[in-house]
């Protein structure tokens, strides 16, 4: 500024100034920056050009003396209202493209008409305004020692209602945000003993188990999450695995598992001079098996919602003995997968169990 | 040099009009409307300084204050719309219809 007094002190006046060159090329980046907020197909690059468009006007604001408000434009507009915009985009989503079929005829074009006349019109009045050469801000900020001070003067003293009224203004929008954005519960949250008795009544009018599902499948090779416990019958129990799991489609094939057991006891089979093989006193690799087929049963059959698992077993002990001519020397090895219907080993303490469980 | 912001004010204001208008997804109707106030912001700090007052960057800063509870209402209104109908568009919302 001291420069230029003393060039118009020698009589010369200065081609550009910084105040014209800031402007220049500000205002070309804000003019383009609006274009591109109104012509974006996608709400993230309208939102970034908007940022382009306060940006470039916090400059102005700096070249105009308005330190404090080049500071709240990038601090509140660039940094808390965009970034604001920004989330709403994200959550709404990204690629939420509008359609580009105009539901009204002409619409668009009335509508750029109508901008194009309001440029007009408003470009008119402010040639025809007398203006005098700018001020400038130097005395006025110079009596209250800063621009920030000045303003605070203005605020605290002759706008002070105002700013009360800001105070109340920023409350409200703050709880009514809160009061929006906070989505009703449609039904009261089910706490412990509405659970529970939801479920005993579910025990009582459909017979189902009241208690905890049944485990995943353990297996010598395999325990994870994906391993469905196996049925008396040999099928998968559907409630062993998760529906995420079953969801997608990565549960293990219960012929898969069982195929260790299959061969093993094939080549027990084949092997010359064995007799039946009690799966009790079956060798390592049988083990695991033996262990499911006693344990599974009991376990399975008392989860098993189906009306008279008793009977079914039963049956199935009676029929499969009586049927499978194809494994007459070890009746008690079942083959799960290939005959599903095949008896599986006699668990004495099985049908105990299911008693004590319907009761 | 006073005029030009004065212009660079109208034209900002006008390209926001036209979005305003122009587009339906409301939050670009939102930006738009950000893009006015911006602009009547800029004649009130350019005026202020033509005038050597500070009173014009007091209201700018008013308006600042204004449009960012605005910003906060209209953005957790149209994120409650969008709840309910899945969309922005503001050709959807004709359940206000009387």
């Amino acid at each position: 500024m001291t420069g230029l007094t003393s060039l118009t002190g020698l009589g010369l006046t200065p081609l550009l100034t910084g105040v014209e060159v800031t402007f220049w090329v500000c205002a070309v980046a804000a003019i383009a920056g609006a274009i591109g907020v109104v012509t974006s197909s996608k709400p993230v690059y309208s939102a970034l050009s908007l940022a382009l468009v306060m940006l470039a006007l916090a400059v102005i604001y700096a070249s105009l003396e308005a330190g404090f408000l080049f500071a709240v434009q990038i601090i509140v507009y660039t940094g808390a209202v965009l970034m604001l915009f920004l989330f709403v985009i994200m959550l709404v989503g990204v690629s939420s493209r509008e359609a580009l079929v105009d539901t009204l005829r002409g619409h668009r074009l009335a509508a750029c008409l109508a901008g194009v006349g309001l440029v007009v019109l408003l470009a008119l009045a402010v040639g025809q305004a007398v203006t005098a050469p700018a001020v400038g801000l130097a005395d006025a900020t110079a009596v209250a020692g800063g621009n920030v001070e000045g303003l605070a003067q203005l605020v605290f003293h002759r706008y002070v209602v105002a700013f009360e009224a800001t105070a109340a203004l920023l409350i409200t929008a703050a709880v009514a945000a809160m009061v929006l954005a906070h989505p009703k519960r449609l039904k009261p949250k089910p706490d412990q003993s509405l659970r529970l008795r939801r479920r005993v009544e579910a025990y009582a009018e459909q017979g189902v188990h009241p208690g905890a599902k049944p485990s995943s499948g353990v297996f010598a090779r395999h325990n994870s999450v994906a391993t469905p416990a196996l049925l008396p019958d040999g099928s998968v129990a559907p409630e062993s695995i998760s529906d995420t799991v079953a969801s997608r489609v990565q549960v293990a094939d219960p012929s898969q598992l069982a195929l260790p057991l299959a061969q093993t006891l094939a080549a027990i089979e084949g092997r010359p001079g064995s007799g039946p093989v009690d799966s009790e006193d079956s060798d390592d690799s049988d083990d695991d098996l033996a262990e499911d087929l006693v344990d599974d049963p009991a376990e399975d059959a008392a989860e098993d919602p189906r009306p008279g698992p008793a009977e079914d077993s039963a049956e199935d002990l009676t029929d499969g003995s009586a049927e499978d001519p194809a494994t007459p020397a070890s009746p008690t090895v079942p083959d799960p997968p290939l005959t599903p219907d095949s008896p599986l080993s006699p668990d004495p303490a099985g049908p105990d169990q299911e008693g004590g469980s319907d009761d | 040099m006073t005029d030009l912001y004065l212009v660079l004010a109208v034209i900002l204001f006008s390209v926001g009009l036209v979005g305003f208008l122009i587009r339906r997804n409301a939050l670009i109707i939102f930006m738009s409307i950000e893009l006015m106030l911006n602009a009547s912001n800029l004649v009130l700090v350019s005026m202020s300084h033509v005038h050597g007052v500070l009173d014009g960057q007091v209201a700018a800063f008013f308006v600042m204050v204004v449009a960012a509870a605005e910003v906060v209402i209209g953005l957790s209104i149209i994120v409650t719309i969008f709840r309910a109908r899945r969309s922005t568009s503001v050709d959807n919302e004709i359940l206000l219809k009387g």
